[in-house]
């Protein structure tokens, strides 16, 4: 297939960016996306262009490294699937694809395709994390866990970070990735000592950075793992719940 | 810490906001008090859509419930004290629900920055309704305004006789321009209250699987109530089955 391709250039943060336009000729449909990218890449690397600058790594979609927008659409057209997995049969022969990165405040484009997702990291680096004992590990079977607890939490943690949630929020709110993590921790036996304080403080990064959720259920259907936006309420009502607890129990954190 | 200095601070919580608590001023919290005060509007709507129904009964069924409003509880309470407590709980919970609103939008817009997506999204899940709840909610408001100053105050009603409820409504709604404006105003309120009414449980965490298609159903069906139900009354005057009595 011969296609056309439209990809924002930016040669560096904060600089000025622009559209460019690409023609990409006898592309297989079995080429996944990024494959059809490397082979513009290819190309321009023999022009002595400089080549399309995008993220990726496992290419099997499941670090969370890739996502570009497709069309206006997070990951392109295919549901439940990241730009890594997806291929070139879901275009046809002479389509023009503009190819955008992510777009919001929080995420200032590096280069190219490139944004800088590190406030994700500060969400996870203010609660993401459980507190276990050192020493020898303990018996695996010690903490019982309910299996609908064990699976909703797994649903939950199938996030990979990806950032197409924001991406794809007309409010370029973090809701459903924040929530995933909350909702992942919060729902075993092991993430219970540190819930309360781990709610608050990820929500208060969360609201630092991005907007806020209106409900329009966007994020849910550019998530590459289709997390359901019931994480969200989840989040919403542990969130009441942790303030409080915080005020009555502790006192310590209003 | 580096990374400090790079937060960008979308949801300031300094001056003013800080006093709140971080509740209040948080994002969830404040869609928190959105949810709730928009439960306690749309109850309101609700009862004053059934209370105004009684114009099909007659003039005299209208006006007498109008003039009950004013001697609720009486002797208890004085008159028009519980109606004064009514009118003060709703304007509180206007403004409570609008100004959350126009703050979280203000963070929103912040939030995602100046440049936009060049190619146009392709929503997926978002509908009219959902897109409409700001400049759909700025023209409730604005009807609102309009509405108590031609039916309550009286000054946008040339023909208004204080208590003669049944006519102000009879010939305020013959103007067709008036008409019209009530029911756009009310093709709007439908559309906010279908995304309201189902979006309110997400807000409040009492969203649940198991309820979902049950909470569509029930926000289809208080929309479609308050659009049929106070669209009839506009109509009725307009095709002349409702007219000037006495
Ligand atoms: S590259 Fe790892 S998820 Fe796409």
């Amino acid at each position: 297939m011969n296609l056309t391709l439209r990809v924002w250039r930016q040669p560096r943060r904060g600089s000025e960016g622009a559209f460019k336009t690409y023609e990409v000729k006898d592309v297989s449909p079995d080429a996944s996306f990024f494959e059809m990218l490397d082979q513009l890449n290819e190309r321009l690397n023999d022009q002595g262009e400089e080549p399309v600058a995008f993220d990726s790594d496992c290419r099997e979609g499941i670090c969370g490294t890739c996502g570009v927008m497709i069309n206006g659409s997070p990951h392109g057209p295919q549901s439940g699937t990241a730009t890594c997995q997806l291929h070139m049969r879901k275009f046809n022969d002479g389509d023009t694809i503009t190819v955008e990165p992510w777009r919001a405040l929080a995420f200032p484009v590096l280069k190219d395709l490139i944004v800088d997702r590190s406030p994700f990291d500060e969400i996870i680096q203010a609660g993401g994390y459980i507190s276990a004992n050192i020493g020898a590990a303990q018996d695996a079977n010690a903490t019982l866990v309910p299996k609908p607890a064990a699976e909703s939490s797994m649903d939950a943690a199938a996030c990979i970070g990806c950032a197409a949630c924001v991406a794809a929020c007309p409010n370029s709110a973090a809701n459903l990735f924040t929530a995933a993590k909350i909702a992942h921790l919060g729902l075993l036996p092991q993430g219970q000592p540190e819930r309360y304080l781990r709610t608050v403080a990820m929500v208060e990064t969360m609201e630092s950075y991005f907007g806020s959720c209106t409900n329009f259920g966007e994020c849910e259907t550019a998530c590459p793992k289709s997390i359901s936006i019931d994480v969200i309420a989840w989040m919403n009502r542990d969130y009441v719940a942790a303030q409080w607890k915080n005020l009555r129990k502790q006192g310590q954190q209003a | 810490m580096t990374t400090k200095t790079r937060r960008l601070e979308v949801n300031r919580r300094s001056g003013w906001q800080s006093w709140l608590g971080p509740f209040f001023t948080s994002d969830v919290g404040m869609k928190w008090m959105m949810a709730l005060t928009g439960i306690g509007l749309l109850g309101y709507v609700l009862v004053h859509m059934i209370g105004n129904l009684k114009i099909f009964i007659g003039p005299e069924d209208l006006d007498h419930y109008a003039e009950s409003l004013r001697t609720l509880l009486y002797p208890i309470f004085p008159k028009e004290g519980v109606l004064w407590l009514f009118r003060i709980g709703l304007t509180a919970m206007a403004v409570i629900h609008i100004w959350s609103a126009t703050v979280l939008t203000l963070r929103n817009w912040k939030a995602r920055g100046k440049i936009r997506y060049d190619a146009r999204r392709q929503y997926a899940a978002a509908n009219y309704a959902s897109r409409t709840m700001r400049w759909g909610g700025v023209l409730i408001a604005l009807f609102v305004i309009f509405h108590l100053l031609d039916l309550t105050i009286g000054s946008a009603n040339p023909d208004y006789v204080a208590g003669d409820v049944y006519n102000n409504v009879v010939y305020s709604f013959e103007r067709w321009p008036v008409a019209l404006f009530y029911v756009v105003t009310m093709v709007f309120l439908a559309l906010h209250i279908y995304h309201g009414a189902w979006s309110l449980f997400q807000s409040l965490g009492l969203a649940n699987p198991r309820y979902d298609s049950w909470r569509r159903w029930l926000a289809v069906a208080l929309a479609l109530a308050i659009l049929i139900g106070n669209s009839a009354i506009p109509i009725a005057v307009q095709l002349g089955f409702l007219t000037v009595s006495g």
